[in-house]
């Protein structure tokens, strides 16, 4: 038996063993997926400790150095235990902030300081981390903001405000994009800092969405004292720090056209509500047109992820591959909630109600209208190709 | 299996590319077409192809071939689609090859693979009977008598017709018109009384033909494959050409995208050039994203034909319909964009809108295609 036989014997066995059984049920709810961090409540003891135990072995980060607490695996060792999981349906044990955007940017970028500090809370779901990018006047043209860092020699002072923080009022650190050179080219002069969500001056209030939910907030900060040792690289290098974890974001976003092995297919919700099967076919015949050309389309974006990975192991491929997966995996993700409230009918638009799951459906259908705005919008994503990929853009 | 192509496969597309940039570019086929040209390809061009082992690479080491497999000639036909290069290489060295390595006898592998593979014997394909691919719609018949079968019937829109020594029709054994079942193949030589082929001329200048059979006497050795069983038969030569067909059109989608942005670099209205205007820049961009979705799902189906995938057909129904849409966009928009010059006979870029929608429509458009997908998937 080759190594890589043995590792994926070995983790088969252990994952068996360790994974508890509702672990391995589809995620439903928000709740359902543990994000961690101080104010996080575990929705039963199976959540805590599928947490702990894959924590332990630095697996909820399984490619990360083993010195920081993450698994120390390589890519195949990586990819083995992506599948093993995969194959008894095993939840993520954790998902946030800190394993897909920042945890990377401070391996890449950080202090050995600020590594041995925050990778290992991350690797053990200790800390929620929240991004504080956007500003109320700058969405698109991030590279504006206008929040200010001052250098007061010992420390930072920081005043402005973000908007769009992911549950700012559940975080428990920022990592935050702030103007330290107001008289720079507007790219030139940005820097990224950490600091603590508990730091006098911090303040947060919460924004209602057309899903009747509350995601995001606003976030004030109000002279807020940030240490110097938290910089993450060097003094008005955030441009491209922030740039390196948009990349993590859309990569992250984009993933959401992709269609869970434990979900339920368009097709399959159609035959259970929408009418059911007519000598082998869905009675509505237009709407099994408009499926069967969605799940096409998906198909041929999940073999593009596939593909792209393959390219990018191969070291061959084309570059802003992210901006494609973002712009064709969220208007997918979109289309998909578009078909499924029309094939639930009045009941996927339901608010309200026990017998309608209490909105869900029409709650997650709105949600996902931001897919193609947040980290970057559909827009954006094209102008990332035409300039980047195609070379247009050039006047006269 | 990885998603990218090994050394042997890049090395035979970097070979195809430059062979026939260089001596078949779109120049050829409208030189063909101007000329009115007779074979409807280039001869010579057709000979240097035998000689690069193209006619070989489907089939075994066995009957003279490389047995290089499907992924290495998805490339070429890739390729081909880039210079639109008229010849009877998806008839000849991807169907029939195909057809008769799967389902030939032990002696029609002999007596025809061979001489596939040294580009001494042409063949056509003729299943349809009518201007869309319904392979079940058969009406042609070929009865029993004595040793062999009489055949019967009119074949439509057959691509390299008139220029095939052989062909394998599709005729019916036995049932009624739309039967799935009943329905076997037969080689016939072309040359043989009672076949009449008559060239049509399509939009795209390439082949095409109506083939008529009146009391066509074969030996019980023109069937191919069983006897009214040629229903499985059917479906791999059509998953295997809509495969190669659609790694022509992504060819094509790929070479047309390119000279449209191209086009965008040069032409300038207004004082600036068009590419630099976002109404324009976004409709390339989007071209770019679905390229790479279709990209992707051919090399997936290039490599279901090499390992005889248990979903080949889900695969290649996906794949037709998928590349179907993009090229139909970028043909579209590619005329778009170039503006008034794009509607001129000068530019390139209405051969490729022509042929095109040829290619859509052989072995089942993108509806069709759409439809077959969701009933392999049981709704």
């Amino acid at each position: 038996m080759s190594d890589l036989e043995q590792f994926r014997a070995q983790t088969r066995e252990w994952l068996e063993a360790n994974c508890p059984a509702s672990q391995r049920l589809p995620v439903m709810e928000f709740e359902d997926k543990c994000w961690g961090g101080t104010k996080w409540r575990f929705v039963n003891e199976d959540q805590k400790n599928w947490l702990d135990v894959m924590a332990e072995r630095g697996w909820t980060a399984p490619d990360w150095p083993a010195e920081y607490g993450g698994g120390g695996l390589n890519k195949e060792e990586t990819k083995i235990l992506r599948e093993e999981m995969y194959r008894i349906d095993a939840r993520p044990p954790l998902f946030s902030m800190g394993l897909s955007m920042i945890g990377p940017a401070l391996l890449q970028y950080g202090s050995e300081e600020l590594k041995r500090q925050h990778i290992p809370n991350i690797v053990k779901g200790k800390i929620w981390w929240c991004q504080g990018y956007s500003e109320p006047n700058f969405g698109s043209d991030l590279a504006g903001l206008q929040t200010r860092c001052e250098d007061k020699d010992d420390h930072f002072l920081v005043n402005g405000q973000k908007v769009w923080t992911s549950y700012a009022e559940r975080a428990d650190w920022m990592f935050c994009l702030v103007r330290t050179d107001p008289d720079a080219v507007k790219h030139a002069g940005i820097s990224l800092v950490l600091f603590d969500m508990t730091t006098a001056g911090v303040s947060t209030s919460p924004i209602m969405l057309i899903s009747g939910n509350s995601p995001f907030c606003e976030t004030f900060l109000d002279d807020v004292r940030v240490e110097k040792d938290q910089l993450v690289g060097n003094i008005n290098q955030g441009w491209e720090l922030a740039s390196y974890l948009l990349t993590h974001e859309r990569a992250m976003i984009g993933n959401m056209g992709h269609t869970a092995a434990s979900e339920k297919s368009l097709h399959q919700h159609a035959i259970d509500v929408a009418g059911g099967l007519v000598n082998g076919q869905l009675g509505d015949t237009a709407l099994r047109t408009e499926i069967a050309q969605w799940e096409i389309d998906i198909l041929a974006f999940e073999l593009t992820q596939e593909r792209i990975d393959d390219e990018t192991k191969a070291g061959t491929g084309t570059g802003a591959t992210s901006s494609i997966l973002k712009y064709a995996g969220t208007e997918l993700n979109k289309q998909r909630y578009e078909l499924l409230t029309d094939i639930h009918g009045q009941a996927g638009l339901a608010w309200e109600g026990e017998a309608f799951d209490n909105g869900l459906l029409a709650s997650q259908w709105l949600r996902t209208k931001g897919n193609s705005i947040e980290g970057g919008t559909s827009e954006i994503q094209l102008n990332i190709i035409s300039k980047r990929i195609l070379g247009l853009g050039q006047k006269g | 299996m990885a998603l990218v192509l090994n050394e042997e496969q890049n090395m035979l597309k970097e070979s195809a590319q430059g062979f026939l940039s260089e001596h078949a570019p779109v120049a050829q086929l409208r030189r063909l077409r101007d000329e009115r040209s007779e074979l409807g390809y280039d001869k010579a061009t057709w000979q240097q192809m035998v000689e690069l082992g193209w006619t070989g690479v489907l089939v075994p080491e066995a009957h003279g071939g490389l047995a290089f497999g499907h992924v290495g000639m998805g490339q070429v036909m890739e390729e081909n689609g880039r210079t639109l290069t008229a010849s009877p290489l998806l008839s000849t060295a991807v169907l029939a090859a195909s057809a008769i390595n799967s389902a030939g006898t032990e002696a029609q592998k002999k007596a025809l693979l061979p001489a596939i593979v040294e580009g001494s014997l042409l063949l056509a394909v003729a299943l349809d009977e009518g201007p869309k691919y319904r392979p079940s719609l058969v009406k042609t018949s070929a009865t029993a008598s004595g040793e062999g079968y009489v055949l019967n019937g009119e074949k439509q829109f057959v691509c390299d017709g008139h220029i095939a020594d052989k062909l394998i029709v599709s005729a019916r054994t036995s049932g009624d018109v739309g039967d799935e079942q009943g329905i076997s193949l037969f080689i016939v030589d072309s040359s043989a009384p009672g076949v009449e082929i008559e060239r049509v001329y399509l939009a795209d200048s390439r082949n095409s033909s109506m083939l008529r059979l009146n009391h066509v006497a074969l030996g019980a050795d023109a069937l191919l494959g069983e006897i009214d069983g040629a229903a499985s038969l059917i479906t791999y030569l059509s998953d295997v050409a809509n495969v190669h067909l659609a790694a022509e059109l992504l060819g094509m989608s790929q070479e047309v995208f390119e000279r449209t942005v191209q086009y965008m670099k040069e032409r300038s209205q207004y004082g600036a050039l068009i590419g630099s205007y976002q109404g324009l820049q976004h409709r390339a961009a989007h071209m770019f994203s679905e390229i790479e979705l279709a990209k992707s799902v051919v090399i997936k189906a290039l490599q279901a034909l090499d390992e005889n995938d248990a979903k080949l057909s889900l695969l290649a129904s996906v794949c037709k319909a998928k590349v179907s849409e993009v090229v139909t966009l970028v043909t579209n928009e590619g005329v778009q964009l170039h503006g008034g010059i794009g509607m001129t006979d000068e530019l390139d870029i209405g051969f490729f809108m022509k042929r095109a929608r040829v290619a859509e429509q052989q072995f089942g458009d993108r509806r069709y295609h759409v439809q077959r997908f969701a009933s392999l998937q049981n709704y």
